[in-house]
């Protein structure tokens, strides 16, 4: 039944992602760690964290696609799911720290004991191991996106109210990580990490590691993605998305679906920000800033919402923009570059670059379809 | 009525006098006063030098501190033979006593006023409560409140003699204050006279007051004065509670008010309209840079108007902004109509590069906008301290609303206006031109945003990033209140402002804001369409 869930969700572009996904999941590191430096093919270690960062960013995009694209969700606090993982991954790097701090505490981290704290508060037991916060950056944004979703749904709060209440959302996580009280480390956040099961998260070979999962992590969210929209619960939630009203007359339960999809998202949302964390090496509150969560939206927006490679690959382009924009002589005309591509976007190019693609190559198929049925009528000599 | 008439004669010629207006008579007076006790020192004995300082204080005489001073420090002569008395001054200049003027030929034998030990100890006294009968109203003030500080018991007679004299209201009570801690103080006071103290300094509501009776209370042996103190003290305790409430129900409405200002632009925009203009803030931000730029004009051109800035600055921020609005209706909105998430991606995008517009042409630092004298500083009320600033600026947001409701209820363009958003092609129908009744309320909106910017560089820095930190806030309060709906805009500005003042000091400034977002989050389960929600057919539209 898995086998046949699979097949049916995967078309021929979508193999083609996976299989490209597969392509550069080996390339990268090979080329990386194999090809010697100077090579024209070395790919160097900073730019593997870089592409590592983009790829959880895609991860992000496609959760965010899955609530935006396909069920008409609009969260503009996707972000916070993103940071909540980060921090149970933040956590868990910093108890691996031990008595390597600045401090040398052999418990607590290096900010506690700044803050002249005594004990490790009870929300931070556990971390020292990987298994239990493996669980948590799973389980913090899922209870999280469980218990908003089943309040804001069941009070049938939707369109752009749940937007501005994913907002308010982030926008108050933001203000509470800020304080010191909130035991997170406060403005500096978590950084400073030493290992991550056992391997010094800085070198080499851990960082190549680090993109490999990532990529995985985006090629399996991509398949659990294509399942959920493909299978007969997609079509439900596209129908929500379309007709919210008319779907509820149907007799399916709608807050239901959306609470599903939502809190599956938001469980995406947080393995994509666990695996960002170590390959950028600190994670702070401004991860929480409502402008980063919208600007995850217009990554789905430029590579064409409701199409999950789209959400990937805009998540990329816009990144890979932003990276040659902020750096160098150039960095004064970001912001141009981005709100330009809001507007662009939202203007010329409602279905982003996906969407606009599809329809490219739906056209001309019918061209194609329509020259041969006139090619069945003899054409006339020239 | 002639008492009040009296008062204000005072009053009026104290003023003249500090202003020196009178230059000329004041020593006239003076001198016509202090002769009788400046000729009594000619007799150089120590009862009649007792004499003349005793009336000398009482005189009322600007000279009289100095002349006091003097004699303290020996600098006080006299010469019998051509009966003048002299001050010698820091630099060795004589002076007339009379008149503190240089004299040009000082009398050749000049010898010393003399003093003992005891006529020190008077004069200190003396020049103690000199100050109480100082024409100068706040010199009297801070003499009062010197003596409730030093509370000895040999200034009670003074303080008494005070009373009897003191005609300003607010300086009499200071001064029964002063007396009652006097009281207190004293080891002979009767019990009476204690608890009648007790009971006066119940009145007040300070940290002074309280923490005189709390002290009071430590030593106290007698039960009745103990209990009273106790019901003192409980007393004031709970004024102050009363009044620690009342001065945070005034930071909330001055919080309310900059709420609603940065608010009722959007709740056009996006209230009526139903645009989710993310690019509000940026408007209350360009209406700041506006008030900016006019400042900078006035202190180049016009340095000595600049009280008027602001006023200049309202009409060109309502013009500028509403412009920039209109244009954004134009170019950009009215292409996405019935797609409200896209709406707000394309407004935020705007909002990036305005922001970005403004840091480019004015750096990324923050500006520096003068307030007009009219809008610094301060007044008390019942011990409740309200600034200027606020003051103006809870008037202003006032005088917007009721300017907005009145373009909406009572022009053309306001009954158009509510005709679009009520229905569209109906309103079309009856020759309503849709399109620019839509531009213009997009620019009134952001108009608006554009005052209310000026109103803001008045208590908030000026920065690329100042709409950034009121974009949250403002759908908030325009969500809270209901969409749609200018009142419940109204209404839920200052609840929202006065429920996070009210929290500040129990939970820190961080939390209450986390706070009111949590309970705003679970409200909008509650009431999904806020406080005064719409009904009818409109609702699902």
């Amino acid at each position: 039944m898995i086998t046949k869930l699979l097949v049916d969700s995967l078309d021929r572009r979508a193999t083609l992602f996976l299989g490209f996904l597969g392509l550069i999941l080996v390339a990268v590191p090979l080329l990386n760690l194999w090809v010697p430096e100077g090579s024209a093919f070395h790919v160097p270690t900073y730019l593997v964290s870089l592409l590592g960062k983009y790829v959880c960013f895609a991860v992000l995009a496609l959760s965010l696609d899955l609530v935006w694209g396909y069920c008409g969700i609009l969260s503009l606090g996707h972000g916070a799911f993103f940071a909540l993982g980060g921090y149970a991954m933040g956590m868990y790097l910093m108890r691996q720290i031990g008595s390597r701090g600045v401090y040398a505490h052999p418990t607590l981290p290096d900010f506690m004991v700044f803050l002249n704290w005594k004990e490790l508060p009870i929300f931070w037991y556990g971390f020292g191991s990987f298994p239990y916060a493996l669980l948590m950056i799973v389980a913090v944004p899922g209870v999280l996106a469980f218990a908003f979703g089943w309040l804001a749904f069941r009070s049938r709060v939707a369109g752009v109210y749940l937007s501005i209440i994913t907002q308010a959302l982030t926008y108050a996580l933001m203000l509470a990580f800020f304080r010191n009280d909130m035991g997170l480390g406060g403005n500096n956040g978590l950084t400073d990490f030493k290992d991550i099961v056992g391997f010094p998260v800085q070198a080499q070979g851990t960082r190549a590691v680090l993109f490999m999962l990532s990529v995985a992590l985006l090629g399996m969210s991509f398949l659990l993605a294509r399942i959920l929209v493909t299978s007969a619960f997609g079509k439900v939630l596209v129908a929500i998305r379309d007709v919210e009203s008319r779907t509820r007359f149907l007799g399916y339960r709608v807050e239901n679906y959306k609470l599903v999809v939502f809190t599956v998202s938001a469980m995406l949302a947080g393995l994509a920000g666990a695996l960002y964390v170590p390959q950028v090496g600190i994670i702070n509150p401004s991860e929480f800033a409502p402008a980063n969560s919208i600007e995850a939206v217009i990554w789905v927006a430029v590579g064409g919402r409701g199409t999950l490679i789209g959400a990937a690959v805009g998540a990329f382009v816009v990144n890979l923009l932003k990276s040659v924009f902020t750096t160098g002589a150039l960095a004064a005309y970001w912001l141009f570059v981005l709100g330009g591509l809001f507007i662009l976007v939202t203007l010329a190019l409602p279905k982003g670059i996906v969407g606009t693609l599809e329809d490219l190559v739906a056209a001309k198929r019918k061209r194609i379809e329509e020259r041969d049925r006139r090619g069945a009528v003899p054409e006339l000599a020239e | 009525m002639r008492g009040i008439f009296d008062r204000w004669t005072r009053r009026v010629v104290a003023a003249l006098f500090t202003l020196g207006l009178f230059s000329a008579s004041p020593s006239v007076v003076a001198a016509g006063l202090l002769d009788e006790p400046l000729a009594r020192l000619h007799a150089d004995s120590f009862p009649e030098t007792t004499k003349a300082i005793e009336e000398i204080a009482r005189s009322g005489a600007p000279e009289a501190e100095t002349l006091l001073r003097a004699m303290v420090d020996r600098r006080l002569l006299f010469d019998a033979s051509s009966k003048t008395v002299v001050v010698k001054d820091a630099s060795d200049k004589f002076l007339d006593a009379r008149t503190l003027k240089p004299l040009a030929s000082p009398p050749a034998a000049l010898s010393p006023v003399r003093i003992n030990n005891r006529l020190r100890g008077l004069i200190d006294a003396e020049l103690g409560t000199l100050a109480l009968v100082s024409p100068d109203r706040t010199r009297r003030f801070e003499a009062a409140d010197a003596l409730f500080r030093s509370r000895k018991a040999s200034d009670l007679k003074a303080v008494e003699q005070a009373i009897a004299r003191e005609k300003d209201g607010a300086i009499a009570t200071a001064l029964r204050k002063a007396h009652s801690a006097i009281q207190l103080a004293r080891d002979d006071a009767s019990l009476s006279d204690k608890l009648a103290a007790v009971g006066e300094l119940a009145a007040f509501t300070d940290t002074d007051t309280l923490g005189l009776l709390n002290q009071t209370l430590a030593s106290a042996q007698q039960p009745e004065l103990r209990t009273s103190l106790e019901a003192a003290i409980t007393r004031i305790e709970h004024q102050r509670q009363l009044l620690a409430g009342v001065q945070n129900v005034i930071y909330g409405l001055s919080l309310g008010s900059v709420l609603l200002l940065a608010a009722i632009g959007l709740a056009i925009t996006f209230g009526v309209m139903g645009v989710i203009n993310m690019a509000h803030g940026e408007m209350v931000m360009l209406g700041a840079y506006t008030t900016f730029v006019v400042q900078e004009a006035f202190r180049a051109w016009a340095p000595a108007a600049f009280d008027f800035s602001l006023l200049v600055a309202i009409p060109l921020a309502f013009v500028f902004t509403g412009l920039v609005g209109i244009a954004i209706e134009r170019g950009i909105i009215r292409f996405l109509y019935g797609r409200p998430l896209e709406t707000l991606l394309a407004t935020w995008g705007v909002s990036l590069v305005l922001q970005q517009a403004v840091r480019t042409t004015f750096g990324p630092t923050n500006r520096e906008v003068g307030n007009p004298s009219f809008m610094s500083g301060g007044f008390e009320v019942f011990g409740v301290s309200i600034t200027w600033g606020r003051l103006w600026i809870i008037v202003f947001t006032l005088l917007v609303f009721a300017g907005l409701q009145l373009v909406l209820r009572a022009t053309r363009l306001g009954l158009e206006m509510r005709a679009v958003t009520q229905n569209r092609r109906m309103a079309g129908s009856m020759g309503i031109r849709s399109a620019r009744v839509d531009a213009l309320t997009f620019g009134l909106g952001s108009g608006i945003a554009g005052i209310a910017g000026v109103a803001l560089s008045q208590i908030d820095n000026v920065s690329p990033n100042l709409g950034q930190s009121y974009i949250v806030d403002s759908f908030m309060v325009v969500v809270f209140g209901g969409v749609g709906n200018l009142w419940g805009t109204f209404v839920s500005a200052f609840a929202l402002g006065i429920a996070n003042k009210l929290l500040e000091p129990v939970a820190g400034a961080v939390l209450a804001k986390i706070f009111i977002l949590v309970l705003l989050i679970l409200f909008i389960q509650k009431r999904p369409r806020g406080l005064f929600a719409l009904k009818g057919r409109a609702v699902e539209a």
